[in-house]
């Protein structure tokens, strides 16, 4: 299964440009293998968007969903 | 009554299709709250005067600084040292005198919010922190009052319209369904810390108050329950569908009473005081000759310190680089004390109680300051 990932602001940083998760599920395997691979994560705000609408559960994914995670800016 | 309306200052717009003597009545008759009147605030008040909206209020109790002047497009070298909102308002009332401008040089808390807000049918937020972000947040819930949301980190801008409702039984979003538990403030960079373009305030201002123009006059398709994104290094734009999440609600103070008493900074707050001196303690620690100071900015970041011995090495090379921390106590530096306290932290987790750690309030920028005052 294909997923595409796109990562905004500072998520960057951490998640660099280019990134790869095989075999997810839904959004909430999504969040714990990010999680696992990427233990500062877990720390920070984010919400996570698929095929371009927030996530306000778990949502199940499938084949060339489009998912973005996006943290909170604060400035102004 | 209508106003009468300045047909030949208006009349660029006035002209469009859907807009004319309709919509020109309607800005004039809007009244609009600009919270911060700084990067996103400066192009949004430009641009909502030179529309002509009837009433802007500005609330902002920050004074203009040098190192504002490359974003916040409404002050001079001459504005340095004075209040931004009334400074903003100065410039405003040359641009327009024929609008009503309103100045509160005080800082927006949840014991003033609610009296101010409520005299305005539209909140623009230009804040710059968490803790007025999520408190600018739940007023606008209790006084049901739409809220044009405008944020910005180095490159992207977010926009999008919260708590607005067509008709009473829409479903209308607001920022905790993005984020319900708020961010800590040093969990995010802020622009001192992590830097801006100039020019990417300025756009996302500017969307601020074109939002604002298609509320108030009822054109267009406002970004209402929508978030969109503007990257300004690749020029794409992102925009997703918001929903409301049911949890939210709880988080919200349930009347005015809980949100007068909601200590809106401790909830944004870490645990910071055990790791963060000031310049005066920092300078007793220095002069004791037992410390290390370690910058933890990226080698190219200015101002460079030659006024005591330091260890340079980059946030993201501390981990591999604890070694050369050498002394029972250690003080973190950066630009203004946010980084400086995320590798505090980091540190205590490796060393623990063996050594005592700090990290400087303010960063260099402070101390260079404090120094500075006291050569004059």
């Amino acid at each position: 299964m294909q997923i595409k990932i796109i990562i905004f602001g500072q998520l960057c940083d951490l998640l660099g440009e280019n990134l790869v998760l095989d075999n997810i599920a839904d959004t909430d395997s999504l969040t714990a293998a990010l999680h696992r691979k990427y233990p500062e994560l877990v720390n920070t705000k984010y919400m996570i968007a698929v095929n371009k609408k927030l996530v306000v559960g778990n949502i199940i994914l499938s084949n060339n969903n489009t998912v973005a995670l996006m943290p909170a800016f604060s400035g102004g | 009554m209508d106003n009468p309306i300045s047909y030949e200052r208006y009349q660029r717009q006035m002209i469009l299709q859907d807009f004319g003597a309709a919509g020109q009545q309607k800005l004039l008759k809007g009244k609009v709250l600009l919270i911060g009147a700084g990067g996103l605030g400066c192009p949004a008040l430009q641009y909502l005067a030179a529309a002509g909206v009837g009433t802007i209020g500005i609330i902002d109790d920050d004074v203009v600084a040098l190192s504002n002047l490359h974003r916040q497009v409404l002050y001079s070298v001459n504005d340095i040292g004075l209040p931004k909102a009334e400074r903003a308002a100065e410039k405003l009332r040359q641009l327009n005198p024929e609008i009503k401008i309103i100045t509160y040089v005080q800082r927006l808390t949840n014991q003033n919010a609610l009296s101010i807000l409520e005299a305005y049918d539209l909140i623009i937020d230009g804040t710059d922190n968490f803790a007025t972000r999520y408190m600018i947040n739940d007023a606008c819930i209790l006084l049901n009052k739409p809220l044009i949301y405008g944020a910005i980190s180095q490159y992207e801008g977010q926009v999008a319209i919260f708590n607005y409702r067509k008709s009473d039984n829409d479903e209308a979003v607001n920022y905790r369904d993005l984020f319900p538990d708020p961010p800590k403030e040093d969990e995010v960079l802020n622009c001192a810390e992590a830097g801006v373009l100039g020019v990417l305030p300025g756009i996302i201002g500017a969307m601020q108050a074109n939002e604002t123009i298609k509320l108030l006059t009822g054109i267009g398709k406002p970004l209402i329950n929508r978030m969109l994104t503007f990257n300004a290094l690749n020029n794409q734009a992102y925009e997703i569908e918001l929903f409301s999440r049911p949890e939210t609600r709880s988080l919200i103070p349930g009347n005015m009473d809980i949100f007068e008493a909601t200590n809106y900074e401790w909830l944004c707050s870490s645990m910071t005081e055990q790791y963060e001196i000031d310049c005066k303690y920092f300078d007793i620690l220095l002069a004791s000759n037992t410390i290390d100071v370690m910058d933890i900015r990226e080698v190219d970041e200015m101002p460079g310190i030659d006024e005591f011995p330091i260890l340079r090495v980059p946030l993201k090379e501390l981990s591999e680089n604890v070694s050369l921390i050498q002394s029972d106590t250690v003080v973190i530096i950066c630009q203004s004390g946010v980084r400086s306290l995320q590798a505090a932290k980091q540190l205590s987790a490796i060393f623990g109680e063996s050594k005592k750690i700090f990290s400087l309030k303010g960063g260099i920028m402070e101390w260079k300051q404090q120094h500075t005052k006291q050569l004059l």
